[in-house]
């Protein structure tokens, strides 16, 4: 049954929940503290071959030949393949239109065709009988190429005179080419208002630059697939990713393979954040594993791979204009933000440029944003894509703001902050929301005026929006006959979405979180359901199972009136009870008492409106070292609005996760690149993410503004916090040192520098 | 009669206006009659007969996922925005 | 193609023989050829601690340990600690305070907490911290993992009934 969850406003008013709220621990959790939860790199298939790839070790260089005769002739070695092993896709990718080259830069992105296009571009990949064995065979895969100089630069690489990376790009402006060959592919924008005007009526104008580094997700487990392509052309693909069916999908497109010879089965992911989208690997092993006479293949990335390879982050240069009059109320705003692609079209650049004011009521609005392609790996989702770095920038010019005005920052974006039915920058009309809420419990935190210690001590705040996203969605659910539920759901669970299914699911029933066993069900066995990203899992497939709990209770209530004789309005369901007559049954008895029969199972497919965004405001603590740069984060709170936290500890451990990783961002992570465009920093040693010891105790504290869109309440919540801490952590930095950073990282050289620069100006 | 926000990269097309009244009684209907006044404008909106992929609908402050076959009434403002992706 | 070598070594209190190639790690035999795939791979070059295992009470880095090192030596892995019925304290408190989410890096942690307190039973939250610096955590930001660590630290103390 398809149905698209109305957006009917659930009035959640004095609302009070029996399961929803609660902190239960999942037994599948038990799994993972022993070691025998399953990812995909855990995957053993009997007869299995081992993949390994071969990377381009320049940054841009056309390949003018490629020899693997003698790597097929290697003892133990099953196949060799390169994208001439790729179908033939001219003639999709021509009836796909406009939507074709998307195709194309997907297919070279995975196997290079004529060009690589960033140190660690893949090249030709073979399958062997061990892993050791396969990485030897790609040592005598004979490459040449003819060096192009690349172009790693995002301001360099608009410039007119730079290499063009493709020939046949022309900047996009909503349909309208460019006529000339271009580094730039597309060109958004959003204007109302008149920005000049609003300048000309404030008392303080900020005007500022920032750059910000190319970051990767972080996650431990590597990319991994395993294929086996059977002879009866049936294609089956475990691997480690965010949405099965978006890798049947691309799988499919990439090799000409109809969907309904493609299975992809779920397993536990080590960790994605948005970078586990796109596919690498999978398209790789099917044709191996065909090409070895249809045995598995598993192919697992090295972290230098994971790195070098997959989709980190944009780097991004982003200027910020803003004003204010002396009452603090913000008249004018103007952002240019130009955001590096990586080897093709596709960064976060239109998403930053829709999110980067959002918390803020301006009249006066004008916003550019640009998609540039550089030599580097080809970008991709991370956790709020693009808007940690225009954030940055944005709540950086605000602290300057506030300071010369001589306003306390949050009572600043308590005057500026929308409310319900504010418009954002893009149209879209604010429902209740709860920005408000966080800048409240913000100033309220006993952390705001705790009094700072040290000298080199200082306190930062900073807010941000994240927009959530709805999608596709559907479950399926079965009574036991025990009268407990199994349920599926086509979401892939990253961190604990199962939970909080069966929250909802139990909640919507009247029973417990223990009597619903929630599992993600593989392509075959479930309807389409779109990827685990932009905090959609609650929401989303929330209203799936929400209306699944439904269709149960109607169904139910049916049988009990055939059963009992009775008109349907006499039976009633409320708080978990059948009341039937005079009678009285839980969910559990009437279900097991109508079901033994005539088993019940229900299923059901949405794509719900009523996405509620999510707005945070946090605050920071840092000493800094001024004879190292070394910036210590002593104090972090984090106030976030979630709309209703269904598990509420899972709920604090996104909070804390997101939150460290801004702390990374803003302090240590970046990509380091020679002067040929090859990465330099290819291990955790030097790609430096937070340790254990580097974070606090970060403090979350969850605000909820019930979202009327969902029937408990719920707004994604994963993904938020990652935005507000690289500008929190640089407006704490400012108050300790009285330097204003804005490049990120804010690693210790640089940091240091700037400390010095203050020092002899003041001289 | 509904109205359309022009986007900011279409009001080269419009003479620099940037809300257009624009009679129609679907969103398909609308697009045609503005393409009238502005020619070129559908183009940039569409691809072929569905909205641009990397567009999305969105009525008085709302999004809305039925594209071009949305029936609008006389009040309704309208606006095209970039689809917005998550990690 | 080398030829593969016997090795002799006690794995989770069991005598193991197995067979592997000189150039094989440890956490290779353990997972590909042994089938104990609690210990897991992340970074696979001794940077992330997902593959923490303890090797004649130390703890180590399998990635980083030819599996033939451990010839005539013990090795405790994640299977090794669970017991046959419930959970080892660490699993348990693990659970309780909700310190794992993707879980990848979850065995390693155990392991390595478990090694801080077989030596050091009464850890500080700020040595806790620095003993755990050699495992990454991409998903928690370490908060749950170190509270679990001292709860279980304080019933170990406390109680000669728990599993340690």
């Amino acid at each position: 049954m398809i149905a698209r969850a109305p957006s009917r406003k659930q009035n959640h008013k004095d609302k009070k929940f029996r399961v929803i709220g609660t902190s239960p621990i999942r037994s599948g959790d038990i799994d993972k503290v022993t070691g025998q939860a399953i990812y995909g790199i855990d995957t053993h298939l009997p007869g299995m071959l081992y993949g390994a790839v071969l990377r381009s070790p320049h940054a841009h260089a056309r390949i003018l030949s490629i020899n693997c005769l003698e790597a097929e002739m290697m003892p133990g070695v099953k196949a060799v393949i390169t994208s001439a092993d790729f179908p033939d896709l001219t003639k999709q990718i021509i009836s796909l239109g406009e939507e074709g080259a998307s195709l194309q830069y997907q297919t070279d992105n995975i196997l290079a065709r004529d060009k690589v296009l960033y140190y660690g571009h893949a090249v030709a990949a073979v399958a062997a009988t061990s892993l050791h064995i396969a990485t030897e065979a790609l040592q005598k895969i004979n490459v040449t190429y003819e060096d192009i100089p690349p172009v790693v630069d995002i301001r360099k690489a608009m410039d007119g005179g730079a290499p063009v990376i493709h020939s046949n790009l022309r900047t996009d402006e909503l349909g309208k080419k460019s006529n000339n060959p271009t580094n730039i592919a597309s060109h958004v924008q959003f204007k109302s208002g008149n920005p000049e005007k609003g300048f000309s009526q404030a008392s303080v104008v900020v005007e500022r630059e920032f750059n910000t580094a190319t970051v990767h997700q972080g996650y431990i487990e590597p990319q991994n697939a395993t294929a086996l392509f059977s002879a009866n052309g049936q294609l089956s693909i475990w691997c480690s990713t965010q949405g099965v069916f978006s890798v049947r999908d691309q799988v499919s497109e990439i090799l000409q393979i109809p969907v309904k010879y493609i299975r992809v089965y779920p397993l536990e992911v080590g960790g994605a954040f948005g970078g586990k989208n796109r596919v690498y690997l999978e398209p790789l092993a099917a044709l191996l594993s065909k090409k070895s006479g249809h045995k598995p293949v598993k192919i697992v990335m090295s972290h230098n791979e994971v790195l070098t390879a997959t989709g980190p982050t944009s780097a991004s240069y982003i200027q910020i204009k803003m004003g204010a009059d002396n009452k603090g109320q913000i008249t004018a705003a103007t952002a240019w933000l130009a955001y590096a692609a990586g080897a093709f079209p596709g960064s976060s650049v239109e998403t930053a440029a829709a999110c980067i004011f959002a918390p803020y009521r301006i009249d006066n609005i004008l916003i550019d944003g640009y998609d540039v392609v550089v030599n580097r790996p080809w970008t991709a989702s991370y956790r709020a894509p693009g808007v940690s770095n225009a954030v940055f920038a944005c709540e950086v010019v605000i602290d300057e703001l506030c300071e010369r005005l001589a306003i306390d920052p949050l009572d600043f974006r308590c005057i500026n902050g929308v409310k319900e039915g504010d418009q954002r920058t893009n149209g879209l009309r604010y429902d209740r929301i709860g920005f408000q809420e966080t800048l409240e419990t913000a100033k309220n935190q006993p952390h705001y005026t705790a009094p700072l210690l040290g000298p080199h001590q200082g306190r930062g705040v900073a807010s941000g929006f994240w927009s959530n996203g709805g999608g596709r969605s559907s479950a399926s659910a079965s009574i036991n006959l025990d009268g407990t539920v199994n349920l599926a759901t086509g979401s892939v669970d990253l961190t604990g979405t199962r939970m909080s299914l069966s929250m909802q699911l139990a909640e919507t029933l009247g029973i417990q979180a223990d009597d619903v066993r929630t599992s993600t069900a593989d392509t075959d066995f479930i309807g389409y359901t779109d990827g685990t990203w932009g905090s959609r899992t609650s929401f989303s497939t929330g209203w799936a199972v929400y209306e699944v709990g439904r269709q149960l209770i109607y169904a139910l209530r049916k049988r009990a009136a055939d059963l009992w004789q009775l008109p349907l309005k006499h039976v009633k369901f409320s708080e978990g009870i059948f009341t039937i007559g005079n009678q009285k049954f839980t969910f559990k008895e009437l279900a097991s008492r109508l079901c033994e029969d005539y088993p019940l199972s229900v299923n059901t497919s949405v794509s719900p409106d009523g996405v509620g965004p999510a707005f945070a405001t946090h605050i920071v603590d840092v000493e800094v070292d001024p004879e190292t740069g070394q910036v210590k984060i002593l104090r972090y709170t984090a106030v976030q609005d979630v709309g209703k936290a269904i598990h509420p500890a899972y709920v604090e451990g996104q909070i804390q996760g997101a939150v460290t990783q801004g702390i990374g961002w803003a302090l240590n992570e970046e990509y380091i690149y020679d002067e040929a465009g090859r990465m330099l920093n290819t291990s955790y040693l030097d790609y430096r993410i937070p340790t254990c010891p580097d974070v606090p105790s970060i403090t979350p504290v969850i605000v909820e503004a019930p979202n009327p869109g969902h029937p408990y309440g719920v707004r994604g919540a994963g993904e938020m916090s990652i935005v507000p801490p690289p500008a929190a952590i640089a407006n704490a930095i400012h108050a300790a040192v009285g330097v204003r950073m804005n490049t990120l990282p804010m690693s210790p050289a640089r940091l240091l520098e700037a400390i010095w620069n203050k020092g002899l100006h003041s001289d | 009669m509904p109205r359309v926000q022009i986007p900011a990269l279409l009001r080269e097309l419009t003479n620099g206006q940037d809300m257009v009244v624009v009679p129609g009684e679907t969103v398909g209907q609308v697009i045609e009659n503005l393409d009238q006044s502005f020619p070129g404008i559908k183009g940039r909106l569409c691809y072929g007969n569905k909205l641009r992929k990397n567009l999305s609908l969105v009525i008085d402050g709302k999004l809305n996922q039925r594209g071009i076959t949305q029936t609008v009434s006389e009040k309704s403002v309208i606006r095209f925005i970039p689809a917005i992706s998550g990690g | 193609m080398p030829s593969k070598i016997p090795v002799n070594a006690i794995i989770n209190n069991e005598l193991i023989q197995f067979y592997c190639e000189p150039r094989q790690s440890l956490l290779e035999v353990l997972r590909d050829d042994l089938n104990l795939t609690g210990t897991k791979q992340g970074c696979n070059n001794g940077n992330c601690g997902a593959c923490s295992v303890i090797l004649d009470g130390m703890l180590v880095n399998s990635c980083l340990v030819l599996a033939v090192e451990i010839e005539g030596k013990s090795v405790t892995t994640i299977e090794g600690i669970t017991p046959k019925e419930g959970l080892h304290i660490l699993q348990q408190k693990f659970l309780e305070h909700n310190a794992q989410q993707c879980g990848i890096c979850a065995p390693g942690f155990i392991m390595a907490a478990k090694a801080l307190l077989d030596r050091n039973p009464d850890p500080t939250e700020e040595q806790v911290r620095r003993w755990l610096a050699g495992n990454l955590c991409r998903c928690t930001g370490y908060v749950k993992i170190v509270q679990a660590v001292l709860d279980a630290a304080s019933c170990l103390r406390n109680s000669t009934q728990v599993e340690r």
